[in-house]
């Protein structure tokens, strides 16, 4: 396996597009939260949550489907390009594309459903300290930094130090469901990997071998990881 | 209420616009897919439509569903779909209410804890997990989509710290007046925790329903395929014969079309349910 330039090339893609996801997917439903804080008009906070949480709900078969149908060269993006004026692009046959497509696309379902819980903390926050601080003069954007970011922290490494437990799950269903052959070299995933020697060339002893490799390095990463948010963040899972 | 300065108000606005603009952004592609669905062959294969249909018409539809195979996908999900979550929540709750018990009531209760929390943090891998439901002899049965995913161990543990909140005496007030666990269990325990216990299978409803892995894996023939396998199958590799069409009756109809309005009966169920998280969510 170690000597297998596929293998490795593909435990490389499958770092790199984890790593980038786990830091796209840490910040934007911080930020977002932060900004959907700041409303104050209920149904519309409620009508933007119950709209951003809807793609999470669906699985990534329909939205592969979906996202290569619109994506594709006459698709719905590349005629907003056209209209913008620009030339269009081939996001799917691309494998510097396709990765920023996985990267981007895994954000867009996800980010809604990631608000969650910091739109519970930030709603347990006193509101009485807001008052406070609209006396003493601060503004908006006073408050966010010092009262409301403060305040999600906590939760906030909690979810980062968590997640670093899927620095090798790059994501197989979205993956399998987008990917073709001519993004393999950049595309390519362990799990996809795994599933294409094993199950369909029948290579069960390195599919395994790589498989396992993978399971191997995910359990100490997260037994870290657990440790890490038991020690800095009093995190216990029971 | 203070007056808003001047940065505040354009703040506030220019915030709105960004929220709305995002919300949009994620419900446009499932609107541009039924859009595409009711439109007109010419309209999709020379990809006129954008978020409304052009030339209304129910023929994808009508197509989909006079198919044998999508109706018996359709009922092999529902089955998994209903029968999964049944048994997911039964053993969910023995095993929560079990591990929410204290050392000294149930010795050894910490090692089973851990015992379930391993399978959380280690997996043998996609290959041995394949040949282990293989050699069961779970392949090619509805088994093998709902044994394998009987038990989500995160679940459990959500489930067993709900149950610890309950207040004990509850639990020895009843014991006094007879009540056997089981009975303490379904008639103290559960409808105390109706509200969880009813998020945790819609949760497991929309798990089910939108797996597709499983199925392709150890199901062999197309017949036996849930909805969202047969839907790989067919957004992957259009492949007609799998629907149980022939050629023929699609000429009046694009393939375009006849995909989206699968994606979307796929998306429906899951809309349907959806109110109840938004209410659950927020």
């Amino acid at each position: 396996m170690f000597h297998d330039p596929v293998a490795l090339q593909v435990i490389w893609n499958t770092l790199l597009i984890a790593v980038l996801k786990i830091i796209a997917g840490s910040i934007a439903p911080f930020a977002f939260a932060l900004l959907l804080n700041e409303v104050r008009r209920m149904l519309f906070k409620r009508t933007v949550q119950s709209l951003v949480y809807l793609p999470h709900f669906i699985n990534w078969v329909i939205l592969g489907g979906i996202l290569t149908d619109i994506l594709s060269t006459n698709g719905l993006i590349n005629q907003f390009l056209g209209w913008l004026g620009l030339n269009s692009i081939d996001f799917l046959q691309s494998g510097n594309w396709f990765r920023a497509i996985l990267i981007i696309s895994d954000v867009w379902k996800e980010f809604g459903f990631g608000t969650i819980l910091y739109l519970a903390a930030m709603a347990g926050i006193n509101p009485n300290m807001y008052e406070a601080a609209d006396i003493d003069g601060a503004n908006n954007f006073q408050k966010a930094i010092y009262m409301t970011i403060p305040a999600v922290i906590p939760i906030a490494i909690v979810l980062v130090t968590l997640s670093l437990g899927n620095i090798l799950n790059a994501g197989f269903d979205q993956v399998f469901n987008m990917y073709n052959p001519l993004v393999y070299p950049k595309g390519d995933i362990i799990d996809t990997y795994v599933y294409r020697v094993g199950l369909q060339q029948g290579s069960f002893s390195l599919a395994t071998a790589v498989g396992f490799f993978k399971s191997v390095i995910g359990f100490i990463l997260i037994a870290t990881t657990y440790r890490l948010a038991a020690k800095y963040a009093n995190y216990r899972i029971f | 209420m203070l007056k808003l300065s001047l940065s505040d108000r354009v703040f506030r606005i220019v915030n709105h616009l960004f929220l709305a603009l995002m919300a949009f952004l994620c419900i446009l592609p499932m609107v541009h897919v039924l859009a595409v669905s009711l439109s007109s062959d010419y309209a999709t294969t020379s990809y006129l439509v954008k978020f409304w249909p052009i030339g209304f018409n129910l023929d994808a539809y009508k197509t989909a569903l006079d198919s044998n195979n999508f109706i018996v996908a359709f009922k092999v999900s529902v089955l998994r779909t209903l029968g999964g979550t049944l048994l997911t929540m039964f053993l969910t709750m023995l095993a929560a209410y079990s591990m929410s018990k204290d050392d000294r009531y149930f010795k050894g209760r910490t090692l089973y804890a851990w015992f379930f929390v391993f399978t959380m943090l280690f997996h043998g891998g996609l290959i041995p997990t394949y040949l282990v439901v293989q050699k069961s002899g779970l392949t090619n049965s509805i088994w093998a989509l709902i044994l394998p995913v009987a038990v989500n161990v995160f679940n459990v543990v959500l489930m067993m710290n709900f149950f610890r909140g309950i207040p004990k005496e509850l639990e020895e007030a009843s014991m006094i007046d007879g009540a056997g666990h089981f009975r303490v269990l379904f008639t103290i325990f559960f409808p105390i925790s109706l509200p969880s216990i009813a998020t945790l299978s819609l949760f497991t409803m929309v798990f089910h329903w939108n797996s597709w892995f499983d199925g392709m894996i150890y199901m062999n023939q197309a017949d036996q395929f849930p909805l969202a396998t047969f839907l790989q199958a067919l957004i992957a590799g259009f492949d007609y014969t799998k629907i149980g069409l022939n050629p023929s009756d699609l000429e009046q109809l694009s393939e375009r079309s006849l995909k989206s309005a699968l994606m979307f009966i796929g998306i429906f169920p899951i809309l349907l349910v959806y109110p109840f998280f938004a209410k659950v969510l927020r």
